[in-house]
């Protein structure tokens, strides 16, 4: 039976999520009215909120400055290369996991999560020697490479648990129809899938379009993404703060917009099994 | 005919000489500082007159330290020029790691380049690294509150006239200010101010067989006087301000004074940004009366790491960059006020830049800074602010932590001497000092 909830306790989560959702926002909405203020502006005390003399003039200099479509390239296609790559070995790892499981199937999952466990400059070192022998320095293929495997062991996991929500009858039943391995994948699994898949797609996109160790440590002037984008606006001695700003609502635009349209199947797919 | 012929050898060897054999491009590592965003604007210049394009590789200061030293140290050949500082260049030409700078043409006319900025960036005599803009560190005041509170500033001050004078411009509730002073923790940050004072105090880091100075009076005298002073008339939250946290504070007309680098004076002067531009006065950094001053040196330099491939173009981006001729190109786009300050001799000669108002106190600051004779007492060491060897980096960060906890009010002078004496004491001995 519905619960039946009042409209005075209605109202009181909804204030409540509003809150909650605008203190975490608050930072970017701070950060996109910073780069519409002077750099004197900025560091005003007491802090100007909306009653400032708007200008473009952060967007101005940083475009003069820097080739934003360069960056931007570059991200998208490190971003977009190491998840499509990811997806394409995590879903027949997560499906092996999740329908032919073995003894060894839950070490094999926690030993892929504790290669998250090590902090990334532990490593630095080795990488950096590896990139500089197989000559991966400043290129778009070695960052990718770089990312996808750091953000596998995320992607078979969240993929293993989006599969576990799939009776294991119907690709039995698939089977049974005469279907292969592949079609098994392809045609029965994938479709029903495509939620899981959708999420861990756009999760990862965003994890590897805001990752800021590697693409900064890797790159030089060729591969460098938008993380080394807003790192070159940051000044040891001098105003930043507004052209930082605009820099940082530049990198973030694309994808918070994808962020904004794909909503509707992130929560989907994050809440996919949540209610059978 | 012959003639005709000789002069077409003559113009294609000169043709030769002006245009290099292959054009390259360079990949150049730089700090967001303003004077080097000018020079990258300026660019165009340097490739209209050699050919060579320039890729520029902007990071932030602290990245920019992890970033370099990481490439040079496993070679992995990502940058054919760096932007490095007086403490690097030392260290890294003693390991072989950086192109010497000793067969520039006589056009560049290296002799030019301040003796101290030049002693800075050479070792055993060959210089390593170009400097691109210089600094020290000086008093920065307010004219109108010093008048206010019935004193005069010296141009030589002690720190004793400086303290009486900060505690006399505190307006607490009307949030000024007496003194804005650095405060957070790093090696470059209040470590550099607290090094380079504690030489005016008679302080040093180590006596002449390495052994740690952190137990020695001077040292007890040096912190107390800096944590008792910002207590009285430093503004809130000290402990963690950093030159660009108190460059906000002042240019908002909170701080009396200002003791930090002396490239800030174009930074408070300049009335789009700062409240206070007209009414700022400039000192040299303060002493005891015991022969040091308590300004640093600093310069952000240019150098090639050895083994890049595209020596010969970098040489010549180097020659470009730290030349005369450069200085002349930004005053005629930018003014004399914008020029890079600090390299050169001939700059300071220049009537021109002579009417820039914080020209002459930059120039004797740095003159009074001695890298290599920084304490009152002896020390093994070059550097006033820093000591050159590799391990100091990690140790000061630790110390300027210890510091900056006392200064936060978290634990005592003693108690952060005693710590900052000990771990000093164990990091050297762990170096094999």
């Amino acid at each position: 039976m519905a619960r039946a909830v009042t409209n005075r306790r209605k109202a009181l989560n909804t204030l409540v999520a509003w809150s909650v959702g605008l203190l975490i926002f608050f930072p970017i909405l701070w950060t996109i009215l910073t780069s519409f203020k002077t750099e004197a502006q900025a560091i005003n005390d007491p802090p100007l909120f909306l009653f400032f003399d708007w200008t473009l003039e952060n967007y101005a200099v940083v475009q003069e400055r820097s080739d934003y479509m360069r960056f931007l390239w570059n991200s998208v296609i490190i971003a977009g290369g190491s998840t499509v790559i990811g997806i394409i070995i995590a879903v027949p790892a997560a499906w092996s996991m999740a329908f032919v499981p073995s003894k060894r199937t839950k070490d094999i999952l926690l030993w892929m999560l504790s290669t998250k466990m090590l902090p990334a400059v532990g490593v630095l070192y080795p990488i950096y020697l590896l990139f500089i022998e197989l000559g991966l320095l400043d290129t778009r293929i070695g960052l990718t490479i770089v990312l996808m495997l750091i953000n596998l062991p995320i992607i078979v996991w969240m993929l293993y648990t989006y599969f576990k929500e799939i009776p294991g009858e119907i690709l039995e039943a698939a089977r049974m129809d005469g279907a292969a391995l592949k079609e098994e994948i392809l045609y029965i699994l994938t479709p029903m899938a495509v939620p899981g898949i959708a999420s861990t797609l756009l999760l990862n996109i965003i994890l590897a379009w805001n990752e800021a160790f590697w693409t900064l440590n890797l790159t030089a002037a060729k591969a460098a993404p938008l993380t080394a984008f807003i790192a070159s606006y940051s000044s040891p001695e001098g105003l930043f703060y507004a052209k930082l700003s605009a820099a940082s609502t530049m990198a973030i635009a694309p994808i918070l917009i994808l962020g904004w349209f794909s909503q509707k199947q992130l929560v989907r797919g994050l809440t996919f099994g949540a209610v059978k | 005919m012959a003639f005709h012929t000789r002069a077409l050898l003559g113009a294609c060897a000169v043709a030769a000489l002006c245009v290099p054999a292959t054009a390259e491009t360079l990949t150049i590592a730089t700090v967001n500082n303003g004077d080097m965003i000018r020079m990258q604007g300026l660019t165009q210049d340097f490739t209209d007159k050699t050919g060579h394009d320039v890729e520029w590789v902007t990071l932030e200061e602290n990245v920019l330290r992890q970033r370099v030293t990481q490439d040079i140290a496993a070679k992995g050949g990502q940058f054919d020029i760096m932007t490095i500082g007086m403490y690097e260049t030392p260290i890294w030409g003693k390991q072989d790691w950086l192109v010497a700078l000793d067969d520039l043409p006589a056009s560049y006319d290296t002799d030019d380049i301040l003796p101290a900025m030049r002693g800075g960036l050479s070792l055993d005599g060959k210089l390593y690294a170009a400097p691109f803009y210089g600094e020290s560190s000086m008093i920065m005041y307010r004219t109108d509150l010093m008048e206010k509170a019935g004193l005069e500033m010296p141009d030589a001050p002690t720190w004793e006239f400086v303290a009486d004078a900060a505690r006399k411009m505190t307006d607490k509730d009307n949030e000024i200010y007496g003194i804005c002073l650095r405060g957070k923790a790093g090696w470059g940050e209040n470590m550099a101010f607290l090094t380079a004072t504690g030489n005016a105090f008679g302080a040093r880091w180590f006596d002449m067989d390495w052994k740690p100075q952190f137990d020695s009076p001077q040292w007890k005298e040096t912190l107390s006087f800096y944590i008792d002073l910002l207590n009285e008339a430093g503004p809130p939250g000290a402990s963690t301000n950093g030159f660009n946290e108190n460059l906000s504070l002042f240019q908002q007309g909170k701080c009396g004074m200002w003791i930090d680098a002396t490239v800030a004076a174009s930074f408070v002067t300049n009335p789009a940004d700062s409240t206070v531009a007209d009414k700022v006065g400039f000192a040299l950094a303060p002493d005891t009366g015991l022969g040091k001053r308590g300004n640093w040196l600093w310069a952000w330099a240019l150098a090639i790491p050895a083994g890049t491939q595209k020596e010969a173009a970098a040489k010549q981006f180097i020659e470009w960059a730290t030349s005369k001729e450069y200085l002349e190109l930004v005053a005629s786009k930018e003014g004399w006020a914008n020029v890079p300050p600090g390299t050169r001799t001939s700059l300071y000669e220049n009537p021109e830049y002579a009417k820039v108002p914080f020209a002459k106190m930059t120039l004797d600051s740095i003159n009074s800074a001695d890298p290599t004779n920084p304490t009152v007492d002896p020390v093994p060491y070059i550097g006033v602010q820093f000591v050159a060897i590799p391990e100091f980096a990690g140790i000061a960060t630790q110390v300027g932590q210890e510091f900056s906890a006392a200064l936060a009010g978290q634990q005592t002078v003693d108690e952060a001497l005693a710590k900052a004496q000990t771990l000093t004491a164990e990091e050297m001995e762990a170096a094999g000092y």
